[in-house]
């Protein structure tokens, strides 16, 4: 039998290179991030809780105090986020430094896969062989997700305010691109339900060591726009038992106010567009709270 | 991976590399040595599986372009999501001019990916110092990249 030589006894400029190809994305990312001072995640687990909307209405309050912000919709099949904050006919530019994102109204910049698909109601959809997506549909969306973070030229930014979809599993695929994140917040509401499935997400967060994790609590109460008075919107009082279950604390109740989400649709974030609601309020103090817990990262700003 | 010649015991060189349909990638390889070819044809599933990681098979041809694989493999991208960045020409370190024929066959490239394929064929004039951008110079770097398709 012929002697074959090895693979390493073969000398040759001939290879994949496919660790020095992880290896090459993983410092790009790295070095990306390296110009935002704080990463914010807003996660919950649970769908339908408004996690895009106080993403939109954080990340436009943040910006009508003066810092820079990026707001990053991580929401692959279901974006929303550029439409919320009025920029979902906006476009991309490609720059020098990267993928410049589009900017809202509010001066937030903003990337999501709604800036690129063609039809923004047809189904996200991957060009590949048919069959056998389950295989590769989640990598190719975690290299997504990579590549927002990593090639969107989002210069030096003091906030990025990231959108995520529901679900534990995309918490976790983050985790993984984010490994240092430092800032989470976790939107429920007072529902059952929510805080069912927001418990588990904490635990997953708090498994994940995030030192920082705070509660935003949607849709508490119904407030009467003639009187003032406020109703609770469900019964019991889910948010109270998942901060005891949690020992995560409440940085803001946002009451339902059919105003914000009418606002939403039209592309317009409460706090810039100067409107006194509680549920703007509610937002602004959100914002506020934010900055304090970032301050020592921040003291330099205004 | 690598491929031996058995005949001349030389390791064989990547050639080119073809896209011939059904999402199979071909990468040929010959021997310098005796001349022979041999083409290595993929499992486009398991293609896609390396693909989806952002990863290239036989190495990276040309350096990764902002967004490559959102751009590769996004169906119904929307036609005007990516415009170009315009620069001043003194800021343009070694300027590749593009002939009216280079610029209509840049045409024919989606728009989606279109920024993306003229930094890539800019690039490889600039590196070679070729001042000119024609259509036989974006063959010559399509068949020098592996480019099948841009």
């Amino acid at each position: 039998m012929r002697k074959i030589r090895t693979y390493h006894e073969v000398q040759s400029q001939t290879g994949d290179l496919l660790v020095e190809q992880i290896t090459g994305q993983r410092e790009r990312l790295r070095s990306r991030l390296a110009g935002i001072r704080s990463v914010v995640a807003v996660g919950s687990g649970k769908g339908g809780v408004g996690k895009s909307l106080v993403t939109a209405n954080l990340a436009a309050a943040l910006a009508s105090e003066g810092y820079s912000v990026g707001a990053l919709d991580a929401d692959l099949n279901g974006p929303s986020l550029a439409r919320m904050l009025g920029a979902s006919r906006g476009q991309l530019v490609d720059g020098a430094e990267g993928v410049v994102p589009a900017r809202a109204a509010c001066g937030v910049l903003v990337m999501s896969m709604e800036l690129l698909q063609n039809d923004s109601d047809a189904p996200l959809r991957w060009r590949a062989p048919s069959g056998d997506g389950y295989l590769w549909q989640s990598s190719i969306e975690t290299g997504t997700m990579r590549e927002f973070l990593a090639d969107v030229a989002w210069g030096e930014l003091d906030f990025l305010v990231l959108d995520l979809p529901p679900g534990t599993d995309k918490m976790t695929r983050l985790f993984q691109l984010l490994p240092d994140l430092e800032t989470m917040l976790l939107v429920t509401t007072p529902s059952e339900m929510s805080r069912r499935v927001v418990a588990r997400a904490a635990r997953l967060v708090r498994e994940q060591g995030v030192p920082t994790v705070g509660l935003v609590a949607n849709m508490t109460e119904y407030v009467c726009p003639d009187c003032g008075h406020a109703d609770p919107l469900f019964p019991g009082n889910g948010v109270a038992r998942l901060a005891d279950a949690t020992g995560l604390e409440v940085w803001a109740r946002i009451p339902f106010d059919p105003r914000l989400g009418e606002a939403s649709d039209r592309g317009v974030p409460v706090v810039p567009a100067g409107v006194d609601t509680p549920s703007a309020r509610a937002f602004r103090a959100l914002a506020a709270r934010l900055v304090n817990v970032e301050e020592p990262q921040t003291e330099h700003l205004r | 991976m690598k491929f031996l010649c058995m005949h001349c015991d030389q390791v064989m060189a990547f050639a080119e590399r073809q896209l011939p349909g059904d999402g199979t990638l071909a990468a040929v390889f010959g021997c310098s040595s005796c001349g022979r070819e041999i083409a290595m044809l993929t499992n486009p599933m398991e293609t896609q599986l390396v693909s989806s990681m952002g990863i290239e098979i036989g190495g990276k041809a040309v350096p990764e372009q902002p967004m490559q694989l959102v751009r590769s493999n996004l169906e119904g991208g929307r036609e005007d999501a990516f415009v170009e960045e315009e620069r001043p020409a003194a800021r343009r370190p070694g300027r590749v001019e593009w002939t009216p024929g280079a610029v209509e066959r840049l045409g024919r490239v989606p728009s989606f990916v279109r920024g993306m394929v003229k930094r890539i064929y800019t690039d490889y004039a600039r590196e070679r110092g070729i001042p000119l951008m024609t259509p036989e110079v974006m063959d010559t770097a399509r068949s020098d990249l592996g480019l099948e398709g841009m």
